[in-house]
């Protein structure tokens, strides 16, 4: 009975063809009617190829003149407040020369220089070390040049910290809430045992607004695309001496000083 | 031939098998009936009154999770932030800006679902629910 053994399987398999085919055909079939949902930027979104800053400190001498920038970037983005030194978080603060450009610090350097306080944020490297290390991705470089950071995905193994040279980076040992002093529902807090550091404002850039520091810093920041030589910043930079934190570590910081 | 199908202690194993068979059913025949009806998620004026979510409702309760999940890799990854639905509708990528915008009761809302079907979603450690605000 080979014959009638080979035709039964034929006939299987084409009504089992024939079967598995329906369903195909009826998604093709149902696709063009409604569009699917996209995603997109929004109309007013500042883009460039990488964001950068300089910093005039001429125009910023005292602590008192660098308070207004840190106030308001602790306000919009929620930002703790912690008594103990080692628990506190930091997106932008106050630094010495030592600290800030360290192996250029001299015994003859000028006092004023000396004891002013600069002010430090995360650099928003060309390549950063932190993203380098990164083990789950959580930290990238968006296209805009910004060194950003999942929190969704960030699982405080605090790699990243070790690699910042900057240590512009802060981990949550605490549940920060209770330590916000006015919270803004607008931005998200932060929880427990995950890494935080500035994000340029990347949600305010998103809606067409430059960072809030630059906003309240009378001039004294420029913030602008560092690939466009028409922009604001390279303006600037072509016009004045300005340095970087430890270059000679070759990060790229983004972020420059008129000293 | 031995008899082998005789049974030892007949009795004692028939009125053990029946204590243990009451037993191990136990649970299922004490809450027989008192099962907790499915909770309605309460909607809020507001969210009556748009009558339809992003997309449509049945898709809604079924995938809201993942639309969640793609509205944060386009916002956070693409920066991405406005969604266009299929008929063209514009949103905010947000969930405490557009969702809880319009679904004003996370208790009445969210937390009702999630409690009954026993599920943590972690969004709420991070993102702030504007009525909790202090």
């Amino acid at each position: 009975m080979e014959s009638s053994r080979r035709s039964f399987l034929k006939i299987a398999g084409i009504s089992a063809l024939g079967l598995g085919a329906k369903p195909v055909l009826d998604v093709l079939a149902s696709s063009g009617e409604t569009a699917a949902p996209i995603t997109m930027k929004g109309e007013n979104a500042l883009t460039a190829k990488q964001w950068g800053m300089v910093i005039d400190t001429r125009k910023l001498q005292s602590e008192e003149d660098l308070e207004p920038m840190i106030e308001v970037c602790d306000k919009i983005h929620n930002i703790p407040k912690f008594e103990n030194k080692n628990h506190e978080i930091k997106w932008i603060w106050a630094e010495e020369f030592k600290h800030e450009f360290p192996m250029q610090e001299a015994d003859y350097l000028d006092d004023k220089l000396k004891h002013m306080s600069f002010l430090t944020l995360c650099n928003h490297c060309e390549k950063p070390p932190c993203v380098r290390v990164c083990p789950t991705k959580a930290t990238f470089k968006r296209e805009d040049g910004i060194v950003l950071m999942d929190f969704h995905r960030c699982i405080g193994c605090r790699f990243c910290m070790a690699a910042c040279p900057y240590g512009s980076r802060s981990f949550n040992f605490r549940d920060p809430r209770p330590f916000i002093e006015k919270t803004t529902p607008d931005f998200p807090t932060r929880t427990k045992g995950v890494v935080e550091k500035c994000n340029f404002c990347a949600e305010r850039l998103a809606i067409g607004k430059i960072p809030a520091c630059v906003e309240v810093s009378n001039g004294a920041l420029t913030f602008g695309d560092l690939d466009d030589p028409e922009s604001e910043v390279r303006q600037v930079l072509r016009n004045n001496y300005t340095i970087r934190r430890k270059p000679a570590l070759g990060t790229g910081p983004s972020v420059f000083y008129i000293v | 031939m031995p008899n082998n199908k005789k049974m030892y202690d007949k009795g004692k194993v028939m009125v053990g098998l029946c204590i243990f068979v009451v037993l191990i059913t136990f649970p299922f025949w004490y809450n027989l009936g008192k099962a907790a009806p499915a909770p309605e998620p309460k909607l809020s004026e507001k969210a009556k009154a748009a009558k339809e979510c992003v997309m449509p409702t049945a898709y809604m309760k079924a995938e809201h999770m993942q639309i969640l999940n793609e509205w944060r890799d386009a916002v956070v990854r693409d920066g991405k932030r406005i969604y266009e639905n299929s008929s063209g509708k514009k949103f905010n990528m947000s969930l405490t800006n557009t969702c809880l915008d319009c679904h004003v009761e996370k208790a009445e809302f969210c937390d009702k679902c999630h409690n009954y079907a026993s599920v943590a979603p972690y969004c709420w450690d991070c993102h702030i629910d504007p009525k909790e605000v202090k």
